[in-house]
């Protein structure tokens, strides 16, 4: 019954595959969130509309769209470039080969930051202004202040929107199968159509799915109870 | 928020390099990598570990060795072939792809591979045959981006025919396996090899080739298909495949996968239909 | 691009000369997997809040499989794996109906929207305050008028700005409808890829075609929620 006929390793390094996607992406989209939403709270207006455009945009369209767009646009761009720096001088070869999975985490890292702009808006808010005053009262240098007060209490607000794009993100890279990168779905659709158990395999890789899903659950849960040390839950 | 964004973009250039050029010294020719629609048994097609095996893979490492170069392989779906060579994440199409007059446009092709006709396979005795009028109605399975699907689509969609594009072979006949198509088109050697003679295949059988053909949507042999700002790696792969013929490299290989010549502009009687079908005659004018 | 544009228009909007295609496709798919969504999670977020775990147990396992798998799984489980299985394949009524592209992929969307919005609607009805519900028991009504008159308006209510998110993010989702033989807006969009290699102008032209209609429901949800939760404005 649980036969998986040979196909172990490429499911099991499809499902590597799945998580490094996974956690490269939410570096960069973290990354990115970040940049997006002191964007939005800056006060130059051409910041604030440049992230505006950038979130109405990338969540008015569907991530397959954008995926598949920024997959084939962007090596064609990239290739006008490197012709171009090539044009400029003749001793190097310049190429920037872009797989799907390089493609994928730009393309997801892209696409969630501008979720995490808004988790990290909407934190960033959150911290009670009289802290960051008295910190610069204080004396703290810019710097200071955000390492040892905004940044901290900011998690906390933040964690839990952080938490639900990660379930997002990691239910997203099942999409990068269909650019042709070699992730769990793929491996379970190549094993089920050899040995003609499609059903089967198609649920262990919904198995494993879950898995990831209730692990990530599992730290999320730990990761906000560290953060929330000495806050008081109101009493329901 | 200024104090973030100096280590943040740092970052963002550090990942920049993700996509890092490739800094060739002098354009050095050290491989070749090829684009393969891996859904194409015996002709390219993923083993359970994930490695390509088949008979076009094996022409390709063999080109690669009379050349002293690496081979490297790239899985693409077949739709998205020429505009990936075009967007070069790869320096060659080595996918059954076939010389057509329109696609000559776009991309140069090699010399001949091997060449293969176009035929139908169906259930046993469902006794349809590759004419818009017998396939009325019914549902033909095509992989999208093929000789097959421009057919399909040029001669028999406007007559009624429901044609349905895949994203690859393998699909085709999943969906003709669970009985969602009555028939599926594609090449005849693929189809005889990859498909009928394998023990999913028990159940079905050919339909008959496909000879009306007067907009030449089928088109003639098989090549490798390279840019056309590439003329040195097309007269590298011309004399590479030359040399395997001389050196009966070529037929080795061949041997491996068939028992009849599919280097030949006609092969042979496994293309003809079961003896269950009714009389698979030329059909008439359509 | 205009000549990408003149030539599927028709394709990207309506119909492609043989069925339905394109963005009449992609609303036909939001609208039915929707309602079907809507009418799971009305009778399934009431028994999700009960307190006998018979009642919401499976309710619970259903929403837990359903929201941590990705929808292309269960599209795949749904169009390729259920169809795959003998006693579908020999059962006439079962394998007419997933014979049909079309059908499996509502059915897959309808069952993944309905997950998230029982939890939606579970939420919303769990926050009902108490006060309004013993005021409905001391006024003698029933149980089920008591859901019917005071907690589901309310809950509905409630959801609403969760609930518009959902219908965008199954906007989204309904592109995954192309592996499954489905014609939508993308698949239209990648046949004219195939054909002009311009991957820019297709696929741009697709995304504008996804703005415009998010807008527009995004519009009709701002209209909605201005009537509906008046007293929350400012």
């Amino acid at each position: 019954m649980f036969n998986l006929a040979g196909y172990g390793p490429q499911l099991f390094s499809g499902m590597v595959t799945t998580i490094e996607l996974s956690v490269l992406s939410l570096v960069v989209s973290f990354v990115i969130g970040l940049l997006g939403a002191s964007a939005k709270l800056s006060k130059s207006r051409p910041m604030r509309g440049v992230a505006t455009v950038y979130t109405t945009i990338i969540r008015g369209v569907p991530d397959l769209v954008l995926m598949l767009l920024i997959f084939y646009s962007l090596q064609i761009w990239l290739n006008d470039f490197s012709d171009y720096l090539n044009s400029l001088q003749g001793s190097f070869t310049f190429a920037f080969p872009l797989d799907p999975f390089t493609s994928g985490v730009i393309t997801l890292g892209f696409i969630y930051g501008a979720y995490f702009t808004e988790t990290f808006r909407g934190a960033f808010l959150a911290v009670p202004k009289g802290q960051l005053e008295a910190a610069r009262a204080f004396g703290m240098r810019p710097k200071q202040v955000f390492r040892r007060i905004l940044f901290p209490q900011m998690m906390r607000y933040a964690l839990p929107g952080i938490g639900n794009n990660w379930q997002v993100i990691l239910k997203a890279t099942a999409l990068v199968s269909l650019i042709g990168l070699s992730d769990v779905v793929k491996a379970a659709q190549a094993a089920g159509e050899a040995t003609f158990r499609t059903f089967f395999f198609i649920v262990v890789a919904g198995a494993v799915y879950l898995v990831l899903t209730t692990v990530s659950n599992g730290v999320l849960i730990l990761l906000e109870r560290k953060y929330s040390v000495g806050v008081r839950k109101a009493a329901l | 928020m200024k104090q973030i964004f100096a280590p943040a973009v740092a970052v963002v250039c550090a990942l920049g390099t993700l996509a890092a050029p490739v800094a060739a010294q002098a354009k050095a020719f050290t491989q070749i990598t090829f684009g393969v629609d891996a859904t194409y048994p015996p002709f390219e097609s993923l083993s359970p570990s994930g490695a390509f095996q088949g008979f076009d893979i094996d022409l390709g490492k063999a080109i690669c060795a009379e050349l002293k170069v690496k081979c490297v392989f790239v899985s693409q779906s077949f739709d998205g072939i020429i505009p990936a060579l075009q967007a070069r994440k790869f320096d060659a199409i080595l996918s059954s792809m076939t010389v057509t007059p329109e696609r000559a446009k776009q991309i140069n092709f090699s010399s001949e591979m091997y060449n293969e006709p176009t035929s139908l396979v169906e259930k046993k005795g469902a006794g349809l045959e590759p004419t818009a009028a017998s396939l009325k109605g019914k549902n033909v399975g095509v992989e999208a981006g093929t000789i097959q699907e421009t057919y399909a689509k040029t001669y028999w969609q406007p007559q009624g025919v429901n044609v349905i594009s895949y994203q690859g072979q393998d699909q085709v006949y999943a969906d003709l396996l669970s009985g969602r198509l009555d028939a599926s088109l594609q090449d005849s050697v693929e189809a005889d090899y990859g498909f009928l003679k394998t023990p999913k295949g028990a159940d079905y059988q050919f339909g008959g080739n496909v000879t009306y053909d007067p907009k030449d949507v089928l088109g003639s042999y098989i090549a490798i298909g390279v840019r056309k700002d590439e003329p040195t790696l097309l007269k590298k792969i011309d004399w590479a495949i030359a040399e395997l013929h001389k050196n009966g490299t070529y037929n080795k290989i061949e041997a491996k996968y068939f028992n009849f010549d599919v280097y030949g502009t006609q092969p042979a009687a496994t293309t003809a239909p079961a003896a269950a079908a009714p009389a698979a005659s030329a059909p008439a004018a359509q | 691009m205009i000549d990408i544009l003149q030539n599927y228009w028709q394709a990207l909007l309506y119909s492609d000369g043989y069925g339905v295609t394109g963005l009449a496709m992609t609303l036909w798919l939001l609208v039915l997997s929707c309602a079907i969504g809507f009418c799971l999670a009305l009778p399934l977020a009431v028994l999700r809040n009960a307190r006998n775990p018979v009642l919401w147990f499976p309710v619970w396992l259903y929403t837990f499989i359903f929201r941590g798998t990705p929808l292309y799984v269960q599209l795949l489980l749904i169009y390729s794996g259920i169809y795959g299985l003998d006693f579908v394949h020999h059962t006439a009524p079962l394998a007419d109906f997933f014979r049909s592209g079309l059908n499996c992929t509502i059915l897959s969307f309808g069952l993944n929207t309905g997950a998230y919005t029982t939890e939606i609607f579970a939420g919303a009805i769990k926050e009902t305050s108490h006060g309004e519900v013993d005021a409905g028991l001391a006024m003698g009504m029933s149980r089920v008028t008591l859901y019917r008159r005071i907690i589901i308006p309310a809950a509905l209510r409630r959801a609403l700005p969760a609930y518009s998110n959902e219908v965008i993010l199954m906007l989204h989702a309904t592109t995954l409808a192309f592996t499954a033989t489905v014609p939508d807006i993308l698949k239209v969009a990648n046949d004219a890829y195939s054909a002009t290699y311009a991957p820019f102008d297709c696929f741009g032209i697709a995304a504008l075609i996804y703005l415009c209609v998010s807008f527009t429901l995004i519009f009709l949800f701002r209209r909605t929620e201005r009537r509906y939760l008046a007293f929350l404005s400012p």
